[in-house]
């Protein structure tokens, strides 16, 4: 099995299985409140993120996190015992789905208002220019936060200055229940970003090599001061969150892109190539599905965060 | 000892953090060429160049959430907002983003930014620029709120903020800008979260801050003729606030009174009130009066204006009040 592919095919179902059964331990009210799976769109971090140089660089994005904290390495532990709400948990609790953050594995959050994130990073990369550190921060954000003046604020700021910086958007065609192009001037998001002087570019965001290879070419421009930006055409399988009943498109929409599915793309390139072996599968499935049992087994015997937990951390 | 302006004050001490830390750096609408707005930034450009005093675009939101990234990854940003007329356009990062970050990281992320610019009335700005928003800012945890009244402590302060790990507003005024006051040569630090005693009194105490503290004082000065001694406490720290000093003091003399140039309802003024009247009830000779600004937009009219603001008129009349005496 080609190692590269391996890891990216291995990431890929880990999320996949994460958010599963995330899906299922919110039906048996172990997770509570806002829960947004990833589900469907895990060529689009896994195959970005794949792209970076995690000595030095960072990603910042926002509810939707916990594909893009599973492809950084978090602990699906440390993610699972979050949406518990626990003390192990990656943000010791008070964070919860939408707030996994963990700066030792270059993940800055996890934001829950809508496109939060998209002038945060873009300081995170004036941060890495004037230190000079070499990195480059990914922002991820969805197309429902396009259309926030912040993204529009922030396009500016990384092209006056130069900043080492990725915008991604990973286009999953729903803001909730309303269509992107319902609510879009420009239904080719790559294009605006060329009004800004920042080149732009689209991608197919169920293929995770070519997610991947934008990004590599997208990422080395950005660490030499070129900022760019990347929309990755996506498709969400479950709803916008646990509470969502999907009544704004038919199940033979969801199908449709089902057949397209990153991870049964990724297999079957890879079995074509007689680089995969169903042992190798089972093996790979085998190894995904002992870590996140570990995953839950952990999240359930943690301890809840004491309740003096409650005033800590309001300041240094 | 040297006499300097308030935007002197705070323009050594941004040059003197700069010089001492290099992860130190302002940014804001025209901090640069222009040489800052008010002229706080006066020669930084120059001294630091441009990327350490940083022009902006006129885009709050954006350059307020730019500088909360560049603090969570390792830098010490001053932002300078022109006014908190403006900043109320930055409010989402500042209060969702600034505020939180910390908490909803369970500690893992620090935001050790300062977040300042004029604040209050000036003269002849209309509703739009006249606003006095402390009350906004302290309302919300996880963030400092700073509100220095003489040059000195604007420089003590000022370095305290920068120097802080926690996101702090910084409340300055277009018309404290050009006052002058004593500041001690020799570097030194105003902690945070200590009141100051601005004018020792027996009979009823007057708490202020910010720019109102100047009208608290001749208040005090034309009650002194009439006989009345007034103890004028200098708040300078709104969040954390120094409960202990309006305590001890107020127990001394059982009466006071709350002057904030904000509006009366939910605001820091009102809160100092419900505090003062809470923990010093047994000790209070009469109810706790507020001063504030009156509860409308500001008008351009300059008499109308000036009515609408808190007065050493309004001050000395509320103080008989509490004295239960006739103006």
């Amino acid at each position: 099995m080609d190692k590269e592919l391996g890891a990216l095919l291995e990431t890929m179902q880990l999320i996949r299985s994460f958010e599963e059964k995330a899906g299922m331990m919110y039906g048996l009210r172990k997770i509570g409140g806002f829960c947004h799976l990833y589900t469907g769109q895990e060529a689009v971090a896994v195959g970005a993120i794949s792209a970076l140089d995690l000595g030095k660089d960072y990603v910042l994005t926002g509810y939707r996190d916990h594909g893009h904290a599973l492809a950084l390495g978090l602990d699906p532990g440390a993610i699972m015992a979050e949406l518990f709400g626990k003390a192990t948990g990656a943000s010791r609790g008070k964070g919860g789905s939408m707030h996994m953050f963990d700066p030792v594995r270059r993940m800055l959050g996890g934001n829950g208002i809508v496109g939060e994130q998209i002038p945060i990073a873009t300081g995170v990369a004036l941060a890495q220019s004037y230190g000079r550190t070499g990195g480059v921060t990914l922002c991820f954000f969805g197309d429902g936060a396009f259309h926030q003046g912040a993204l529009h604020e922030s396009l500016n700021l990384a092209k006056i200055w130069s900043l080492p910086i990725v915008y991604v958007v990973e286009n999953n065609q729903w803001g909730m229940g309303t269509n992107w192009k319902k609510v879009s001037a420009e239904e080719d998001f790559s294009r605006t970003s060329q009004a800004y002087g920042i080149e732009g570019r689209s991608c197919d965001g169920m293929d995770i090599l070519e997610v991947r290879d934008a990004l590599r070419e997208t990422v080395a421009r950005a660490r030499k001061g070129e900022p760019g930006l990347v929309e990755a055409r996506t498709y969400r399988y479950k709803g916008h969150s646990m509470s969502d009943p999907q009544k704004y498109r038919s199940r033979d929409d969801v199908e449709e892109y089902r057949k397209r599915d990153p991870i049964a793309s990724l297999k079957g390139r890879m079995e074509d190539a007689r680089d995969l072996s169903e042992a190798e599968w089972a093996a790979l499935l085998a190894r995904v599905e002992a870590r996140i049992e570990a995953a839950v087994a952990f999240a359930e015997s943690s301890a809840e965060p004491s309740p003096g937990e409650l005033y800590s951390d309001v300041y240094a | 000892m040297s006499v300097m302006s308030y935007r002197e004050a705070l323009g050594r001490a941004l040059d003197e953090e700069m010089a001492r830390d290099p992860r130190v750096f302002l940014m804001g609408e025209e901090v640069g060429e222009y040489d800052g707005a008010y002229k706080v930034s006066k020669g930084l450009l120059a001294k630091y160049g441009p990327e350490r005093v940083r022009d902006t675009p006129i885009a709050e939101l954006g350059f307020t959430g730019a500088g909360i990234g560049a603090a969570i990854a390792g830098l010490r940003p001053v932002v300078e907002w022109m006014t908190h007329n403006f900043a109320l356009l930055a409010m989402d990062q500042v209060i969702n983003a600034a505020a939180k970050m910390r908490y909803m990281s369970g500690g893992k992320l620090s935001v050790p930014i300062v977040f300042r610019g004029p604040n209050g009335p000036a003269e002849y700005l209309a509703s739009q620029h006249s606003q006095a928003l402390a009350s906004y800012w302290v309302h919300a945890p996880g963030l400092k709120v700073l509100a220095p009244a003489t040059p000195a402590d604007a420089y003590g302060l000022l370095k305290s903020a920068i120097r802080d790990e926690d996101p702090v507003v910084f409340l300055e005024s277009e018309l404290m800008y050009a006052w002058k006051g004593e500041v001690g040569d020799e570097e030194f630090l105003v902690p945070i979260g200590k009141a100051a005693l601005a004018r020792p009194g027996r009979d009823v105490t007057i708490i202020a801050f910010s720019k109102p503290l100047r009208v608290a004082l001749e208040a005090a000065d034309h009650l002194s003729a009439k006989g009345v001694e007034a103890e004028v406490v200098d708040l300078r720290s709104l969040r954390p606030l120094d409960e202990a000093a309006l305590y001890e003091s107020v127990a001394r003399t059982g009466r006071c009174v709350v002057v904030d140039e904000s509006w009366p309802v939910a605001s820091m003024g009102s809160h100092v009130a419900y505090l003062v009247s809470r923990a010093c009830f047994d000790r209070l000779d009469a109810p706790v009066a507020l001063v504030s600004g009156e509860d409308v937009p500001m008008p351009y009219n300059h008499a109308l204006e000036l009515a609408a603001q808190p007065s050493a008129a309004k001050i000395e009349a509320a103080v008989m009040g509490v004295l239960y005496r006739e103006a």
